[in-house]
């Protein structure tokens, strides 16, 4: 099973490097662009075939390791 | 005072921080590789400044899962005191010893160049040496030093005294324009709420050698600090 998570800034959270692509569009020519907020794209293979279980265990490692909950907010989509 | 600074994979000021404590202290710190599990008997626990991981995932993330935190942190929960600078300062945000966490630099720069602190509180074991309310001028290098946390926790931390400095002009003043990096509230270091863990962006370890103070800038400043732990532990 394949682990896609998204990990991305809370709102309201200033996002510096957001600001400086949305810049750096603009100066490209590109007009009409908004906020832009950059965030983290993981994959990971896991060896659980149980989806419950992969999903729990996803789960706690976005909360213990691969987000931190003061700034960022992650979502996560189990595939086959 | 006997110390141990604690050296991840990308750290790079553990001899600046030895250096400050030997020249306070009398005596050298061990070092102590992350790999380890178990760590001497000491008085004073230091997380230096540098890139651990190479600030992979977000800076401090993985150095603070590495197996000597779990001592690290046992030790602070019971009541061994610690201090981190610049990047320890962000390992123990990660470690949850501190609150809070540090975003890139408002300016999105790396920052090098001398700083000016506002002490807040003489009653710790770190600032003793210091009056509360003293200017003290420090250097500061970092990229990601901007720190942050909700309002709660922020309002929280001032409440209960756990802000150590803030960023001010050379007359103390909280000037927006001193602050280096977009620091909520000119934040430049807290404490928990023991006062016994320490976290500061800034390196006071580079403001203890008389050699380095010339007409460039440089200063003795942080030697206070240092002065201040082992008058507390020694």
């Amino acid at each position: 099973m394949k682990a896609k998570i998204h990990v991305t800034l809370k709102t309201g959270v200033l996002d510096p490097q957001g600001k400086a692509i949305a810049h750096a569009l603009g100066n490209l020519g590109f007009s009409g662009i908004g906020d832009v907020r950059q965030g983290k794209f993981i994959e990971i293979e896991l060896a659980e075939a149980d989806r419950a279980k992969a999903e729990a265990s996803v789960r706690e490692m976005c909360e213990r390791l691969l987000a931190n909950t003061v700034i960022e907010n992650y979502r996560f989509e189990l595939s086959a | 005072m006997k110390s141990a600074v604690v050296v991840f994979p990308g750290t790079n000021r553990e001899h600046d921080i030895a250096d400050a404590i030997e020249r306070a202290a009398g005596a050298r710190p061990q070092l102590i590789w992350h790999r380890e599990t178990d760590l001497p008997k000491v008085d004073l626990i230091v997380l230096p400044g540098g890139f651990a991981y190479g600030d992979y995932l977000r800076t401090g993330a993985i150095a603070a899962r590495s197996p000597i935190m779990h001592e690290v942190v046992r030790r602070a929960e019971a009541g061994t005191p610690v201090i981190g600078v610049c990047n320890g300062f962000q390992i123990l945000c990660e470690a949850g010893l501190l609150p809070g966490v540090m975003l890139c630099n408002a300016s999105l720069h790396f920052a090098c160049h001398d700083v000016h602190l506002k002490v807040e509180t003489s009653q710790s074991l770190f600032t003793q040496h210091y009056a509360s309310g003293a200017v003290i001028k420090v250097p500061i290098a970092h990229h990601d030093g901007n720190y942050y946390a909700d309002e709660a926790t922020l309002d929280r931390l001032e409440g209960e005294g756990q802000v150590a400095f803030r960023y001010c002009a050379p007359d103390g003043a909280l000037d927006p324009a001193a602050n280096p990096n977009g620091s909520a509230r000119s934040i430049a270091g807290i404490f928990n709420r023991t006062k016994t863990v320490l976290g500061m962006m800034p390196h006071p370890e580079n403001a203890t050698d008389p050699a380095l103070v010339g007409a460039g800038g440089g200063s003795t400043d942080g030697i206070g600090l240092f002065r201040s732990m082992v008058d507390a532990l020694a």
